[in-house]
């Protein structure tokens, strides 16, 4: 085998991100006469570059004293992060046309990103320590963007000393783990669990590491301040991309490396899976400020995805993967609406959506049909991506938990509606005017909502993750 | 198959038209929305009536018994263990039957909206929202799935949303339509967990193949299901428990009923269409689609029975004493459904013991033409007099004769007189009460009188009661393209009795021989007659017309101190007995338990929420330590209790 060819191929998605990083860069250090507009457009082409090249050239390997591993299912999940980060980009050209960082914006964004790629290839928990970490600290620059408010540098400040104890935390359940089984790499560690105490206190350990990035319940609170503080571009980066690739590893290190503690981490599972959807909902009633609400119904959402991973079956890990795909449509739509407004007035609380529909029909349609999506009303994508997540916990005999989480769904219907007769019903003295929407964000919901209609109803999306997804 | 492949227009041609009204209504094609509308119906309706002429006469039968034909199927989603969800139509009579009615209801009330609607701003997207109704309704009776049966039953029931707060700017209406969506979404839920479960136990999704493998009591999967328990009930009385939860939330059934009284805020076509024909039977059709399966299972038969008849008598009471036209309206539709329900609660598979299926949906059949046609009655008299409280209307008959007539063999038909369609319907249904039931049987018949009671109260207060002087009226009875609907269905009222329902539509499609025992049939009818004479005695005579009321009922008059003394007696009854008694309590327990348990649910969501908002301090020492704090309750729980 020649080892140059597949190193090349085999990180294709990670070079084509350190590539655009380095053209970032050039610009950065060369010619200074460049427009934002000129910038923006260039990041955009250039993303949608990477993305479709994603689609070409698949093939399963390992690299580096299988440090680094890929697969099918892998340069999938990368695809969607990619698409969503594409989204995102498209998004936040109105906020940023004006910014002069502009170019550190996308520094900081693809560096992210190319954490997060090693992370999901990760073959070993140092590796994927060091992604988590290449990914969590330009993400606390990110949130700190909106450098003349004071509440953007408070959430970096919350964020960085959240994430900093976790990663402590995290780092001792590594090492502990490393001491009883002798080994980093994840082949061999599950030769060596055995489930005595300190292993099983080593694996809380590692799990809350990952529940604090996902924001599962005990360990969100985090989430709502650095949300609301962020800019809205970045806690949509926040809640979607970041969320799903910790996700991805998580599946991933559950089904495969620990597999041997399936019955305990599908109780630990339950238990967080029925924290965070209740405390998530109870939480997001109250909300008036709609990045907030947003952050504690994307809590409650991965409460739902936890029952999901607890089917422990194909169908679990597909339906996982099918749903942070549709759950990337259904948020990015609903943010890219918020941040536009948000972009161009300044409103982000619901009272001021009041009679929206009066005078921005089309971008209330798309805000309804995302927020219909999230709280999974048919024929929209978000009810078969939460049918299949309960398909997948009821055929584990998990009857409890899909009860608890039907009746949540309930719950979260109510407020979701809530936004929606805001939108079309109450009336509104001074309502938003009417926007005129910028070409690329245009684009950008448009994608969303097409993603948001035509993902659940053609079936070939979810048979062809299936057919790559992991079984247990 | 290939020669049933038209069946797939019927529901698709008012898909066609609510996606070019839809997009296109509001601001191109306004003026042609109804036309649009009404012939996309009319073109669907045709088709109905021919499949069905086909279905019975032509191709549905195989050694003289009807058969479940797949028409059409495509596989949609093929997803793990072997289980696919398929896109497919089913033929059998029940489905026949149901698009043969939405159809030709929806033709109706879309024609009769052409008068009603007239004028209004959004009368494209009255349409087009009319239109998507009945695709749905179409499609949900067509299923051949569980799953797919879901999906129309959730479009079913945002486009009753939709239509319900069709008056947006009235907060009433809003309120409505909110609330019909939340209780039927909480009831719907019981529906999906039901699914999941019979999905899980059945290993498919099918009609044909689940009833097949849960009808044969050595297969496995019947094995499995019956002896799998929670909470001591087996797990196929769960699962056709919490689907009926579902169908009982659809079909009003108590105590899910509370939406549908409000749910009359909707243009009245509308609910003439939802709220009496189509949308509220879908509870009944789901019953009796998974008929077969009940009828193996007696706990779940027994609920359906007992809820049916107390929702049957409990929304008659109620209706006696409400004073908004439409609100009886509503309650009677409650009452109703609750006969056909407890039809099939009492009803066993098979031969004559079947009789109280076929009575079911035997009265579905006929109920959904004399209750729309008393809805769209009623709709052109609130169109005529602008109100619908009994004390502005009054003395209608001679302004509005055709309406007048209509109403009256609504009115008959529902009360079980002979011949009109609904004393051949009430019939079967009696009749299977009485061999299953003597109790149900009791309290069917005493909601017979009250039906026939509380019909012609509603009867005489609007065209009787009172003399309103010809030259009042600004404008004419109504529209042509509103009394040609009533008209048609008045005779479809009269006529639909005689068809040959029970030959065609049973519990396992061999013809049933119907027989009409006159013998039987005497109480019944006697007791509708009583309903209808004390409404006469009461409400014809009350007030107001003395010289009428001389001429033509002078032998009562003869001493006043008796009539004071009946009409004592009848104050007696209704205001202190029935409606202090029964009524109130009935109404209290609506008003308090059954929504109160709503408004706990949601006030004890409030506060539990409010209480815990002091965890989201917003300081971060704080969430570190509950981050601790979590960690060190997952390693108590699991390393020692769980160990």
């Amino acid at each position: 085998m020649n080892m140059g060819i597949d190193f090349l191929i085999l990180m294709k998605q990670e070079w084509a991100v350190i590539a655009i990083l380095f053209i970032l860069l050039f610009i950065k250090v060369g010619s200074k006469d460049r427009t934002n507009e000129n910038i923006l457009n260039l990041v955009n082409v250039l993303l949608l570059l990477n993305l479709i090249g994603g689609f070409f050239g698949y093939k399963d390997g390992m690299l580096f004293n299988e440090m680094f591993k890929t697969n099918h299912l892998i340069v999938m999940e990368k695809n969607i992060l990619s698409l969503g980060t594409y989204i995102i980009a498209l998004q936040s050209s109105s906020w940023l046309k004006n910014n002069k960082h502009v170019l550190e914006f996308y520094l900081l964004l693809l560096s992210t990103l190319l954490g997060m790629f090693f992370m999901i290839s990760a073959g070993n928990l140092l590796m994927f320590f060091l992604g988590l970490e290449l990914s969590s600290i330009p993400l606390a620059a990110l949130s700190n963007f909106d450098l003349e408010k004071r509440k953007s540098s408070e959430a970096a400040f919350k964020f960085i000393i959240s994430s900093a104890f976790s990663s402590g935390l995290l780092l001792l359940g590594i090492s502990l783990i490393y001491g009883t089984t002798g080994s980093l790499n994840f082949s061999a560690i599950s030769e060596h669990l055995h489930g005595g105490p300190l292993q099983i206190f080593a694996f809380i350990l590692l799990i809350s590491g990952f529940a604090f990035k996902i924001s599962a319940v005990p360990f969100h609170l985090w989430t709502a301040d650095v949300y609301e503080g962020s800019p809205v571009t970045v806690t949509s980066y926040f809640s979607v991309i970041s969320k799903g690739s910790v996700l991805f590893v998580f599946l991933t290190v559950l089904y495969t490396v620990f597999k041997p503690y399936g019955v305990t981490w599908n109780n630990i599972l339950f238990v967080l899976s029925v924290l965070t959807m209740i405390i998530g909902n109870l939480f997001a009633i109250r909300q008036n400020n709609l990045k907030r609400f947003l952050a504690f119904s994307s809590v409650a959402q991965i409460g739902f995805i936890l029952i999901g991973i607890t089917g422990a079956t194909q169908a679990g890990s597909a339906s996982v993967v099918y749903f942070v795909l549709i759950y990337s449509f259904s948020n990015l739509g609903a943010f890219g609406v918020i941040s536009l407004v948000s972009a161009l007035t300044g409103k982000e609380n619901i009272e001021d959506y009041k009679a929206f529909y009066k005078t921005n029909p089309m971008l209330s349609w798309v805000l309804a049909v995302s927020l219909f999506s999230l709280a999974g009303i048919p024929p929209t994508a978000g009810f078969f991506g939460k049918f299949f997540l309960l398909m997948a916990g009821a055929g584990h005999g998990n009857y409890i938990l899909v009860t608890i989480a039907a009746l949540n769904m309930v719950v979260s219907l109510y407020y979701y509606l809530n936004i929606v007769k805001a939108i079309f019903m109450d009336s509104n003295e001074n309502p938003i005017k009417k926007l005129m929407i910028p070409a690329s964000p245009k684009l950008a919901l448009i994608i969303c909502s097409t993603g948001i209609v035509l993902t659940g109803v053609i079936g070939y999306v979810y048979d062809y993750i299936y057919s790559m997804s992991i079984g247990f | 198959m290939s020669h049933y492949s038209y069946i797939v227009f019927i529901p698709l041609f008012p898909l066609f038209s609510f996606l070019i009204l839809g997009l296109f209504g509001r601001k191109y094609i306004k003026i042609y929305s109804g036309t649009i509308g009404v012939v996309s119906l009319l073109i669907s309706a045709l088709l109905s009536v021919y499949t069905a002429y086909q279905y019975f006469f032509i191709f549905g039968k195989a050694n003289g018994v009807f058969q479940h034909i797949i028409a059409v199927k495509y596989v949609w989603l093929q997803f793990s263990p072997g289980v696919s969800i398929d896109m497919g139509i089913l033929l059998d009579p029940i489905s026949v039957m149901m698009i043969v009615i939405v159809s030709f209801i929806s033709l109706m009330v879309h024609i009769f909206s052409l008068g009603y609607m007239r004028g209004e701003e959004r009368f494209a997207t009255y349409y087009a929202f009319l239109s998507l109704f009945t695709f749905s309704m179409l499609g949900l009776v067509l299923s051949s799935n569980i799953f797919q049966i879901y999906m129309f039953w959730e479009l079913v029931g945002i486009s009753s949303f939709l239509l319900i707060g069709y008056f947006f700017e009235s907060p009433s209406a809003v309120a409505a339509s909110k609330k019909a969506f939340i209780v039927t979404r909480f009831a719907d839920l019981g529906f999906l967990i039901g699914i999941l479960i019979l999905a899980f136990y059945s290993r498919t999704l099918d009609f044909g193949s689940l009833i097949e493998k849960f009808t044969s009591v050595q297969s496995p999967e019947f094995i499995q299901i019956t002896s799998a328990t929670f909470l001591g009930v087996s797990m196929l009385t769960w699962g056709l428990v919490l689907v009926f939860i579902g169908g009982a939330g659809k079909s009003a059934m108590f105590p899910l009923h509370i939406w549908l009284p409000d749910a009359m805020e909707g243009p009245t076509p509308v609910s003439a269409l939802i709220h009496a024909a189509t949308m509220v039977v879908a509870g009944v059709f789901l019953v009796a689609r998974l008929f077969p399966v009940f009828s193996i299972d007696l706990t779940a038969l027994q609920i359906v029975a007992w809820v049916g008849s107390f929702s049957a008598l409990f929304a008659a009471v109620i209706a006696c004493t409400q004073t908004d036209i439409k609100r009886v309206l509503a309650f009677s539709t409650i009452s109703q459904i609750g006969f056909m329900m407890f039809s099939l609660g009492v009803s066993k598979y098979g031969g004559e013991n079947g009789l109280g299926f076929t009575g079911s949906m035997f009265h579905l059949f006929t109920h959904a033409f004399f209750k729309s046609l008393l809805f769209l009655g009623a709709g052109a008299v609130i169109h005529f007099a602008h109100s619908n409280e009994i004390k502005d209307l009054g003395g209608l008959r001679k302004l509005m004769p055709v309406t007048h007539i209509c109403f009256l063999i609504a009115c008959l038909a529902i009360s079980g007189i002979p011949p009109f369609s609904g004393f051949f319907s009430k019939e079967d249904i009696l009749l299977a009460a009485f061999h299953s039931n003597k109790l149900i049987y009791g309290i069917a018949l005493l909601t017979s009188a009250l039906t026939a009671f509380y019909m012609f109260r509603l009867y005489y207060s609007i065209f009787w009661n009172k003399k309103i002087s010809i030259h009042e009226t600004p404008h004419g009875e109504a529209t042509v393209s509103m009394k040609l609907p009533l008209i048609i269905l008045s005779a479809c009222t009269v006529l639909a009795g005689f068809a040959p329902i029970s030959s065609w539509v049973t519990s396992d499609g061999a013809p049933l021989k119907s027989h009409l025992d006159i013998s039987f049939s005497a109480l019944p009818v006697l007791m509708g007659a009583t309903g209808i004479f004390l409404a006469t005695y009461l409400y014809k005579t009350q007030n107001s017309r003395p010289q009428t009321i001389a001429s033509v009922l002078g032998s009562l008059y003869r001493g006043t101190y008796k009539k004071f003394y009946i009409d004592e007696v009848y104050l007696f009854i209704t205001k202190k007995i029935i409606f202090n008694g029964i009524g109130r309590p009935a109404a209290w327990i609506d008003k308090n338990i059954v929504d109160g348990f709503m408004n706990l649910l949601a006030n004890t969501t409030a506060k539990i929420s409010a209480l815990i908002k002091g965890i989201q301090s917003g300081k971060v020492q704080n969430y570190t330590l509950y981050f601790f704090g979590g960690i060190v309750g997952l390693a108590l729980l699991f390393i020692y209790v769980f160990k």
